[in-house]
């Protein structure tokens, strides 16, 4: 614990992290207001004691909305890391153990998807199956594939390598089992660091597809459907931007440091001086 | 031939590579018995290794091929076994202890586990039974307060430790054959001594075989009753220990002899050094018309450089592969 919390990007991540967590949990059992509630007499109303971040032009209170808002944006990136480490992963792990045709294969479809803009192609699939979160977490997930599939091959082809597999073999242990019991641990630090970071990436990029509308709908509260609503009313109500905008940067750069900081701490060159 | 236990015959393992086929082991043969330690002596890249992993089944391949040869374990040949078939042998009946400790276990694993996976896989042991297990095996290997150890991890321990828990990992499900794989080069001399020792008091306990891998000729006059000589791909020279101490014949066995500092008794050489054989092992892709050994040989002659000498009888269990027993007249005599 010591030399995780002795590295500053993981202590400052860390703290950032847990706050959007804390936050995400505790609005689903209590908020100031329920996010969802409109009161034409409370509406644009500037920041103040009943309404600490102000309310929409609907009249619905800001903190709720942020606060529901983050069990949307951790929801997201649960779900895409989910869905790009348990596939990419597989394929990942078949690449390194065939090599040959099937890693051949693997890898230049992982190419054909590394090639197209990752939103882009995002919003391709979103206005395909629909504006809908669930489709934008699947259009995530698709693209964040690749990634995973790509470390999980080049860390276990090293692994593959080394002279535990071969004396794991010696024991007679089965090739399906080395995968399983000696590979798969073995790479688990890099998958975490990265699967860190990709949880940042899919909150800013499940803002933007909201922000463009093809993502989570109106009336669930998100911090990227927040900020298109806030859009209109700039001039009027900047605090509508202002606090979804700063809650995305704040979760972003929250797991992205506990990634970097995950990553120095983690690193196998580190722990072996330890 | 009762209770002859391995039999390797004629084995051929070729490694296909770009600049060429590599004859990595080029027509080897000996056998081992029950309960008996042969030593499998050689320099680097003489094929001891790969005629070890061929046993198991374990060459690489691609690039690796047996080509040829037949290796008989308890009358049963293992090349004509499936994969699942050399599976079940390799941990149970063959075991195999590598060079080096500090990488052959996982770095993420627990010791305990990693000693009683052979346990789980072979006898179907579930968990608690197998790490019950474990813990004898690390106290039977001399790990100090096992029980405490067996959540620790590789990193934790010395060099001497890891290759105890090594022993352990392959001797747990009481294997009839253990080929031990330079087990003492990595560790340090007072180590080594341990760990031979405790190898060899194993080896009485399991009424096991041994055969030891080994370029220290010091190890194997201490662990082996039976030496095997190779060079470049081929067996050279066996005899009994002794013999290959007291009446080596093969130039290439009298060199290693020679290269081997001694404390006691005989002279290394007139001036006191210690000798060196000239030269290095030649590329494993040449194609060498004669003899292997001919270009670094001191007692060389023409016959030797365009025909293969064959492994033939020169004493009660003493097989050569040398010009030198036809034609021993070219033998010089300030060359030992």
């Amino acid at each position: 614990m010591q030399r995780f919390f002795g590295n500053k990007n993981f202590a400052v991540g860390f703290v950032l992290s847990a706050i959007v967590i804390i936050v995400a949990l505790v609005s689903l059992m209590w908020t100031p207001y329920d996010g969802n509630k409109m009161s034409a007499r409370e509406r644009l109303q500037g920041p103040s004691i009943s309404h600490p971040l102000g309310t929409d032009q609907y009249g619905r209170d800001t903190l709720s909305r942020v606060m529901v808002g983050a069990v949307n944006s951790i929801i997201v990136g649960l779900v895409t890391v989910a869905i790009g480490l348990s596939a990419g992963v597989l394929l990942g792990l078949a690449a390194a153990y065939y090599g040959r045709l099937v890693d051949e294969s693997i890898m230049r479809f992982s190419d054909l998807l590394f090639g197209f803009p990752a939103v882009l192609s995002a919003i391709l699939i979103t206005s395909i199956l629909g504006p809908s979160v669930i489709n934008a977490m699947l259009a995530i997930g698709i693209f964040y594939i690749p990634i995973f599939a790509r470390l999980t091959r080049a860390v276990a082809q090293t692994i593959w390598q080394r002279e535990f597999i071969a004396a794991a073999r010696a024991c007679g242990v089965s090739e399906w089992a080395i995968t399983w019991r000696h590979v798969l641990p073995n790479i688990l630090s890099p998958l975490l660091i990265q699967g860190t970071i990709q949880f940042a990436v899919a909150i800013l990029a499940e803002a933007g597809l909201s922000y463009l509308g093809l993502g989570t709908q109106p009336p669930t509260a998100s911090w990227g459907r927040m900020l298109n609503e806030a859009q209109t009313f700039m001039s009027m109500a900047p605090w509508m931007a202002i606090f979804p905008g700063l809650a995305i940067a704040w979760a972003v750069l929250g797991f992205n440091l506990l990634g970097d900081g995950l990553r120095d701490t983690l690193d196998p060159k580190m722990v072996r001086a330890r | 031939m009762d209770n002859r236990l391995l039999d390797i015959k004629d084995l051929a393992v070729h490694f296909h590579l770009p600049e060429g086929i590599a004859r990595a082991v080029d027509g080897v043969n000996f056998h081992l018995d029950a309960g008996e330690t042969i030593g499998l002596v050689g320099e680097s890249g003489c094929g001891k290794s790969v005629t070890a992993l061929s046993i198991l089944g374990l060459i690489p391949s691609p690039p690796g091929r047996i080509e040829s040869g037949r290796i008989i374990f308890n009358g049963q040949d293992l090349l004509h076994l499936n994969g699942e078939g050399l599976r079940k042998i390799r941990g149970r009946d063959i075991a195999m202890i590598f060079q080096e400790p500090m990488t052959s276990l996982n770095p993420v694993l627990s010791i305990g586990r990693q000693v009683a996976e052979p346990l789980m896989v072979h006898q179907g042991l579930g968990k608690s039974a197998a790490f019950d297990q474990a813990v004898r095996w690390l106290d039977r290997v001399r790990i100090p307060a096992a029980a405490k150890r067996l959540n620790d991890y590789p990193h934790q321990l010395s060099g001497g430790m890891r290759q105890r828990v090594m022993i352990a990992m392959a001797m747990v499900c009481g294997p009839q054959l253990l080929i031990a794989d330079e087990p003492t080069t990595a560790l340090d001399v007072t180590i080594q001594a341990q760990i031979l020792s405790l190898m060899n008091r194993l080896k009485e306990e399991l009424k096991m075989s041994m055969l030891l891998i080994t370029h220290d000729l010091g190890v194997v006059a201490q662990m082996a009753a039976r030496v095997v000589v190779m060079y470049a791909g081929q067996v050279i020279e066996t005899a009994d220990v002794t013999d290959i101490f007291d009446r080596p014949f093969h130039p290439y066995t009298r060199g290693l002899l020679k290269s081997m500092p001694r404390t006691a008794g005989r002279a290394t050489s007139r001036s006191g050094r210690l000798s060196e054989i000239t030269g290095t092992v030649p590329p494993l892709t040449d194609v060498i018309a004669g003899c292997k050994f001919a270009d670094r040989c001191a007692h060389a002659f023409e016959l030797c450089r365009h025909h293969p000498p064959k492994l033939l009888p020169i004493g009660q269990g003493h097989n050569a592969r040398c010009w030198l027993k036809e034609h021993p007249e070219h033998r010089r005599q300030d060359h030992g």
